[in-house]
């Protein structure tokens, strides 16, 4: 990672340290945390996807449900251990990303983006229809928490669980950006042709970094269901993948750190629009416009260029 | 039921679903003809449609035919406001954008008509009556006759304004070489308002006409989005003749899909299509992929 | 005799009826500078696209230090010693100056995503390796004082540098630059004579498509002539002035 990236990173770890303090026994804060800290991991395996390589995905959301699936399904229904939903969901879903990858990203724009759509919708009406197997739109309840040594993880302990996997990713994911992968991603970002006559195998670097943002949503899906311990499609619909790259595009698809500003901001805003059920995707549709008009690199440049104004 | 009055009965379901298919592609065609970009808030026009079509008989008490015109104006404007006030603004911005500009109509679309209509269906007597007619054994829907002779009614229109008017004629000079079009006068912000203003009037006829049979909610939008792109692509993307046959033929192939094999994977079907197409031919079946490798999208 | 490090055989491009490369037929020696000029629309750019496996050849062959480039993947041909630049210029406009050379260092590193993740000793050391050596390509351009700049916050002559350093970072033997002069003064244009022969001496073949006249004729030691993708002369600087045909393709032609 680069020194500039220091900081924030102390600043989350000290947010961790202190947080128990400040949010005593709160659980419904600690939700809305937990909740912030995976869509964090499937938006940071995002934005990797999107701002630095240049892809666009709008099916994220069947990877985040195989995780979630997989996980379900062999530890509720199967009895086995989470550790082999957790290693199921990660293979399974970056072995659909592979095959499916390869094809579609070779596809330019607006054909990428619709056919990772299709994608993301054929899963859903999977989930929605392996009924013996995934329980259908009545869902899949029974899933186990996760226990280490002994001790059930919910509440304030799966916090930390889960905001320690998304520090340990982010310092992966920050150490690949200031890498040559890194820079391999945005050079193909900046241009295919240059950087296929740099050396770069582009349609290589495009399936890997798409098979890794798959792996990260699958981990998620995986957390996720050891939190809820009850999943439906529902919860892996279009309206989710949509809402992952809003988390994307609003909080700043440049940096991680917008991305995880842009979690924060869409896990958050929900449950503020919660009240006025009828009113929440106008919502959403407002928002994302607005942003798009008047914000279009994210929140997070548009606050850091009304810093530097201010500065002046 | 025997194998061809079932044949029969599938065959009229997909020329239906085909018809409104072949609208929204044909929708997409023409946005993409003259901006390279694919409108991802198509499949609200008829969503919007179909509501407002209700709107306009149960509560302002319009009759049919004044009904449908008000319908198809007000849709339309919805149409060129979006592009007034989301499209022209942002003409040069990145890709990512430009999808995701679409989507945030589409969800704000979808959003308005929650707010106002709820997430309840909505049905529309029948524009001539309910008996059904039998035919071959299969028992056929008047409405259908509607929804294919308007759908052939639109396509037709559609038709001659590009092939006899100067403004149609401009349109697809546009979309082959807009700086060529330009320079030779031709208004082309102008033309990019028009293909969005018709694209919602197609998309509100066929939310109109298959509100009947269908009945229509605020969430159809996205799967008649993808499945109007589906027959676009199919019929490579620009034509508009190949998005029509393109419709109809997904309309046909799900419902013999839903027929013989399974209903619960019907959606799904079509999207195969849309993806075994992008996969393998993304120029389309009567498109050539020299042209489409020249274009920028 | 020189060794030879490009060899061009019987090459065809035809698309469709267009016949873009028709027969041609030369070679390149090594550590030499060799230049390509032609009307427009001679074949020239599609000559380089066919050089680096951009575009397939319609027949003919393509050997490269022995090997045979036909069939192969642009960054596979690039591995082998073959580095570019663009008449449009490819910059990463998104990185920085320093950031698009050192990914010219990308093919001649090796770690990998969990090397690159993990942070592991290796990675580092070739990092380090690699910001150096970008560097120092900076250096040998005179670029090395903008290293921080955003790509596209140059002008156009420095952009057109940026490239070549980029595209020296591989590590090629062969350099191919094409048209790299368009746009430039007269001032950007000495400069990139000075640095062409520059490069010469570092060991490095140059293959150069142009139409600036002064400065093929300046650098070239060897020119070559297409038109219609076809060969008309091929010779040193002098002869080529004085060749028939050339002139006669270049007729009405400013150089």
């Amino acid at each position: 990672m680069a020194k500039k990236d220091f900081y924030p990173l102390l600043i989350i770890i000290a947010g961790l340290v202190l947080f128990p303090l400040l949010i005593r026994g709160n659980e419904y804060f600690i939700t809305i945390l937990v909740f912030w800290g995976i869509n964090a991991i499937i938006a940071m395996g995002l934005c990797l996807l999107m701002g630095y390589a240049g892809q666009i995905s709008l099916g994220h959301a069947a990877f985040f449900g195989l995780g979630a699936y997989s996980s379900g399904i062999l530890t509720a229904k199967y009895a086995l251990s989470p550790i082999w939903g957790i290693i199921w969901g990660i293979t399974l879903a970056g072995g659909i990303a592979y095959l499916v990858g390869k094809p579609t990203l070779r596809l330019k724009g607006h054909y990428m983006a619709v056919a990772t759509l299709g994608i993301g919708e054929i899963f859903y009406i999977i989930f929605n229809e392996l009924i013996p197997l995934t329980g259908g739109p009545s869902g899949l309840s029974g899933i186990p928490l996760l226990t280490i040594g002994g001790e059930s993880l919910e509440g304030l302990k799966f916090f930390y669980l889960v905001w320690i996997v998304l520090l340990l990713l982010l310092i992966f994911s920050l150490n690949l950006i200031n890498s040559r992968i890194g820079r391999a991603w945005r050079a193909i970002h900046g241009s295919e042709l240059g950087a296929l006559t740099l050396g770069i195998d582009v349609a290589r670097y495009k399936l890997q970094i798409f098979v890794l943002s798959a792996i990260y949503a699958a981990l998620a899906g995986s957390l996720y269901a050891h939190f809820v311990t009850f999943i439906s499609p529902s919860s892996f619909s279009l309206m989710f993948s949509i809402l992952l790259l809003m988390m994307v595009v609003i909080g700043g698809a440049e940096t991680l750190w917008g991305a995880l500003l842009g979690a924060g901001v869409l896990t958050l805003l929900p449950e503020y629009l919660r009240g006025l059920e009828d009113f929440e995707v106008l919502a959403y549709g407002a928002i994302l416009m607005v942003v798009l008009l008047f914000m279009p690199r994210g929140i997070l440049f548009a606050i850091k260029k009304m810093l530097w104004r201010s500065k002046e | 039921m025997d194998l061809i009055s079932q044949l029969c009965q599938y065959l009229f379901a997909g020329l239906t679903l085909g018809s409104i298919y072949a609208l929204v592609a044909l929708g997409f065609s023409m946005i993409y003809g003259a901006t390279g970009i694919i409108n991802l808030a198509q499949g609200e026009f008829v969503m919007l449609g179909g509501l407002i079509m209700v709107f306009s008989s149960t509560v302002l008490h319009l009759p049919l035919f004044l009904a449908f015109i008000f319908t198809v104006i007000v849709v339309t404007l919805l149409g060129a406001l979006f592009e007034r006030l989301a499209i022209h603004p942002l003409k040069n911005a990145s890709l990512i954008t430009l999808i995701m500009i679409t989507l945030a109509g589409s969800i704000l679309f979808r959003g308005g008509a929650m707010f106002i209509w709820g997430k309840d269906p909505y049905g529309l007597p029948a524009f001539s009556g309910d008996r059904p007619w039998y035919l071959w054994g299969a028992t056929i829907q008047p409405q259908i006759f509607w929804v294919l002779g308007i759908t052939g009614g639109a396509v037709l229109g559609i038709g001659l304004f590009f092939s006899r008017t100067l403004t149609g004629k401009a349109m697809i000079a546009c979309a082959c070489n807009p700086l060529a079009a330009r320079l030779l006068g031709i208004n082309v912000w102008k033309l990019v308002l028009l293909s969005f203003a018709l694209s919602a009037a197609l998309g509100a006829i066929a939310g109109i006409i298959i509100t009947p049979i269908t009945l229509m909610e605020y969430d159809r939008g996205p799967m008649l989005a993808l499945k109007g792109f589906s027959a676009a692509v199919l019929g490579g993307l620009g034509s508009s003749m190949g998005a029509v046959v393109a419709g109809f033929l997904i309309g046909l192939i799900e419902s013999l899909g839903a027929g013989l094999i399974s209903s619960g994977y019907k959606d799904a079907l079509a999207l195969l299509v849309l993806l075994i197409v992008l996969w393998l031919k993304p120029s389309g079946i009567l498109g050539s992929a020299e042209e489409s490798a020249l274009k920028k999208f | 005799m020189a060794e030879i490090i490009l060899e061009v055989q019987n090459l065809r491009k035809f698309f469709g009826g267009l016949r873009a490369i028709d027969q041609l037929n030369f070679v390149v020696a090594r550590g030499k500078i060799k230049s390509i000029i032609g009307p427009n629309g001679a074949g020239k750019t599609t000559l380089f696209n066919l050089l680096t496996g951009i575009i397939p050849p319609t027949a003919g062959t393509v050997q490269f230090a022995g090997k045979i480039l036909n069939g192969l993947k642009p960054h596979a041909i690039a591995r082998l010693g073959i580095g570019r630049t663009f008449q449009n210029l490819e910059l990463f406009g998104n990185m920085t100056v320093l950031e698009n050379v050192m990914v010219g260092r990308h093919l001649r590193t090796k770690a990998g995503i969990f090397s690159a993740a993990l942070r592991l000793p290796q990675m580092r050391q070739e990092e380090k390796a690699a910001k150096r050596q970008a560097l120092a390509e900076l250096h040998f351009i005179g670029l090395a004082d903008k290293a921080n700049f955003l790509a596209t916050a140059l002008p156009l002559g420095e952009q057109r540098l940026l490239e070549i350093a980029r595209a020296l970072a591989t590590a090629p033997q062969l350099l191919l630059l094409d048209e790299p002069a368009a746009g430039l003064n007269m001032r950007e244009t000495a400069k990139l004579a000075e640095t062409i022969f520059r490069i010469r001496e570092r060991g490095i073949t140059v293959l150069l498509v142009e139409h600036d006249m002064s400065l093929v004729m300046e650098v070239s030691d060897e020119i070559l002539v297409l038109n219609y993708g076809r060969k008309v002369a091929e010779g040193p600087p002098r002869e080529i002035q004085r060749h028939p045909e050339v002139i006669a393709a270049y007729l009405g032609e400013e150089a």
